[in-house]
């Protein structure tokens, strides 16, 4: 971890102030593109939510949502862990920064694990859509060909949802490498860190809508 | 009284020229992975001129074809191809980059006092990754070719089309992040990295124009990316998005598509309006007319664009009362448009005006944006629009939009900032004369098309009847002067580099931070970082400007 007076001054700034709060300030630009980047598919889903409530109610049932509340569980924790890496980091204090920063790994890696394993539920079930997508309705209302679209749209959220952990996952490896280099700034945990929370308040909203809508 | 002359000591022009950033290194890795801001600029302005004459050698190729009404050369199919690369090509990699990717990177910071962008290695992945995309595109349009127009409506795109959609919609999906890195940079350097006492309301109009176009590129381009995603797997896995034969929606993907490519269209214009607001002031040597207004009316264009895009879907069959609100937001638009107009010619009265090339290219920006701008209300009248939508009166009104003032605000700020960037100076002679040329050959060749829309005539079909011949036949005649038009700034320009005169620091005398630095810049832009104590286009305590 570097002390506050050897920060690395990139050319461009003109002291590690201004170079921190611009660090910062392109971070969330950046979170604000997420956002909108989601924000397609979650007019997708309401839409045709909105257009076949049963089919969508019935798509959503098939999910588990106890497996789907565990993961939420262990998400927020883990932005727990990244907010206490962020602290740590802050107090200067390497060895418990790469310690929260390993937990939160671990986390996000136990998320991505139980993910896969409801993944490969759905696939023996033929929920993946595509060819071998088969469901057979129990009430007349529900289409199959909706339910094909629940689970396209599950897949396509929570398939870039996981791709975003991945990165975040990788990024946290990174940080603990250049801790252990020396070469690791305050700013560059923050905004990992920031980064990491946008993906959970992204399940936050993610979980109810394909987890819950079924169970009311 | 005789005085004898004394012969005047020989002055010669130093052999080398002062350190700058372009003698910083002459090898291709100096260029390629280079951080400069400036340098980086020099990319994007080759790379999106080859793209800007490949788009446009397509245009030159269909516009002959149309000179018969059964067609000249092309088959319907190639026809398709055609078009589509024209648009693909011209939206995607040559107008949305052109001014921010070109100017803007050159500029932002030489105009704040910045010694760089805030992100420079950003950047530079924005050049890698336009790059990526346009080869993806370019090998999409070669190996076969795309024949679904630039806007990939589905269910043609993705369940019909036989052709590389796939690759032309993952080019444009990467190109899109390269947009998202330039609009994020900027932003972020606009807030953070102004000199100090460069308080907002001092800064430049320019960059009140990049800051409203980044705020565009961050927040739409991450649709459009999402939209030609669904695309892409609805075409790879035939589940229902957008096919409504599969129980998807076509009008979502419309939706999504004009949420991004209606506020594209403000990408494109508030850039050339940012280099208007800087030309008229230099050139009739007065401070613009309104300055707040001007700034202001960028930021308002950018935040009213968003809500507009329904324009686009008035036949689409979208909700009646939809139609209705997305018709009036669109009238409401054209207020902030307005108020530049009127700004910028209230800015020429009584000014001392001269008429070297950036100006006439930043005046027949203002004439020909407004005849765009005039029939752009036509168009978003509800009644009228169910007349001539699908019909060459819509293309020639985004052509008067995109060409008269998208690409004549780019090479107003080319010729404009010329000298700043090469240090030379290009012919004034062959710069007047193509900037005529150009403004001839654009009118030649769209404005017959306003009135074959009118009459009926719709766009996109490679055969139509006998009577539109006359003005088909005219238009294929404008293109041809058009490009050549286009074509002769690319000789005189690179002829400049070697033989023009040396510029000097501020060759035009106008305000401006950048014109206080020598040119081309040195690498760092400024020796020390300057201070600002007064409000920008202090044009009456300027000397008149060049006058040859």
């Amino acid at each position: 971890m570097q002390t506050e007076h050897t920060d690395i001054l990139e050319v461009q700034f003109e002291d590690v102030e201004q170079q921190r709060s611009t660090s910062a300030l392109g971070m969330w630009i950046f979170l604000c593109t997420e956002i909108m980047f989601f924000g397609g598919l979650f007019l997708a889903y309401c839409e045709y939510r909105h257009l076949h409530p049963e089919s969508f109610a019935a798509a959503s049932s098939r999910l588990d949502w106890m497996l789907g509340s565990i993961n939420t569980a262990i998400l927020l924790t883990s932005s727990l862990t990244a907010a206490l890496a962020v602290r740590a980091a802050t107090l200067r204090s390497a060895g418990t920064m790469r310690f929260f920063l390993g937990a939160t790994i671990v986390l996000g890696v136990a998320f991505l694990t139980i993910k896969g394993f409801e993944y490969h539920t759905d696939y023996q079930e033929g929920l993946i859509p595509g060819a071998s997508f088969t469901y057979s309705a129990s009430q007349p209302a529900v289409q199959p060909r909706e339910v094909e679209m629940f689970f396209m749209l599950y897949f396509i959220m929570t398939g870039v949802h996981a791709f975003h952990m991945i990165v975040g996952i990788v990024a946290f490896f990174i940080l603990i490498s250049k801790s252990l280099r020396n070469t690791l700034t305050v700013q560059t945990v923050e905004n990992t860190g920031l980064y990491w929370h946008f993906v959970d308040v992204l399940w936050i909203f993610l979980f109810p809508l394909l987890y819950l809508v079924g169970h009311h | 009284m005789n005085v004898s002359t004394q012969p005047l000591p020989v002055v010669t022009e130093p052999r080398h020229a002062p350190p700058n950033y372009l003698n910083d290194g002459y090898s291709v890795r100096s260029w390629l992975l280079t951080l400069d801001h400036k340098r980086i600029a020099i990319l994007y302005m080759i790379s999106i001129t080859l793209f800007f004459f490949i788009g446009g050698a397509a245009a030159v190729l269909f516009r002959v074809h149309l000179l018969t009404p059964t067609g000249a050369l092309f088959d319907p199919g190639t026809y398709n191809k055609l078009f589509t690369i024209h648009g693909v090509v011209m939206v995607f990699f040559f107008l949305i980059p052109s001014i921010p990717a070109v100017m803007g990177n050159f500029l932002v910071p030489l105009m704040i006092g910045a010694k760089d962008l805030a992100f420079p290695r950003l950047n530079l992945a924005s050049w890698y990754v336009y790059m990526a995309g346009g080869t993806l595109t370019g090998y999409a349009a070669i190996a076969g070719g795309i024949d679904t127009g630039w806007t990939f409506y589905t269910p043609y795109s993705t369940m019909f089309s036989n052709t590389n959609v796939i690759a032309a919609a993952t080019g444009v999906f990467i190109t899109g992040f390269s947009s998202i890195l330039t609009g994020l940079n900027f932003i972020a350097t606009i807030h953070k990295m102004r000199a100090p006492g460069l308080t907002w309301f001092r800064l430049p109009l320019f960059i009140w124009a990049m800051y409203a176009t980044s705020v565009i590129m961050v927040l739409g381009t991450p649709v459009l990316a999402m939209t030609v995603s669904l695309l892409g797997i609805e075409r790879i896995f035939h589940v229902g998005i957008f096919d409504p034969a599969l129980g998807g929606d076509p009008l979502l993907f419309q939706h999504l598509f004009w949420f991004y490519s209606h506020p594209a269209v403000y990408i494109m214009i508030l850039p050339s309006m940012g280099v208007v607001s800087e030309i008229i002031p230099c050139f009739a040597r007065k401070r613009p007319f309104g300055y707040k207004f001007i700034a202001m009316a960028s930021v308002a264009i950018a935040m009213l664009g968003f809500f507009v895009w329904g324009h686009h879907m008035f036949v689409s069959g979208q909700s009646m009362y939809g139609g209705v609100v997305f018709s009036f937001l669109s009238f409401f638009v054209a207020i902030p448009s307005a108020v530049k107009v009127f700004n910028w010619t209230a800015t020429l009265h009584k000014g001392s005006i001269s008429l070297q090339t950036p100006m006439l290219y930043a005046l027949g920006f203002i004439g020909l944006f407004t005849f765009g701008g005039l029939t752009g209300l036509f168009l978003a009248c509800l009644g009228v629009d169910i007349h001539v939508t699908g019909t060459y009166f819509i293309v020639a009104h985004f052509h008067y939009i995109m060409v008269g003032g998208a690409v004549m605000g780019y090479l107003g700020a080319i010729h404009f900032w010329w000298p700043k960037m090469t240090g030379r100076v290009y012919s004034e002679f062959w710069g007047r004369i193509s900037a005529a040329i150009i403004f001839v050959g654009f009118n030649l060749t769209f404005f017959p098309q306003f009135i074959l829309g009118y009459l009926g005539m719709p766009r996109r079909y490679y055969a139509y009847p006998p009577e539109f011949q006359v003005l088909n036949v005219m238009s294929t005649a404008g293109a041809s002067i058009l490009g050549l038009g286009f074509l002769l700034p690319l000789i005189y320009l690179l002829w400049s580099l070697k033989y023009g005169k040396r510029a000097g620091p501020n060759y035009w005398k106008a305000t401006g931070l950048e014109w206080t630095t020598q040119s081309p810049p040195e690498t760092e832009n400024f020796e020390t970082t300057p201070e600002v104590v007064s409000e920008p286009y202090a044009y009456e305590f300027m000397e008149l400007g060049n006058a040859d």
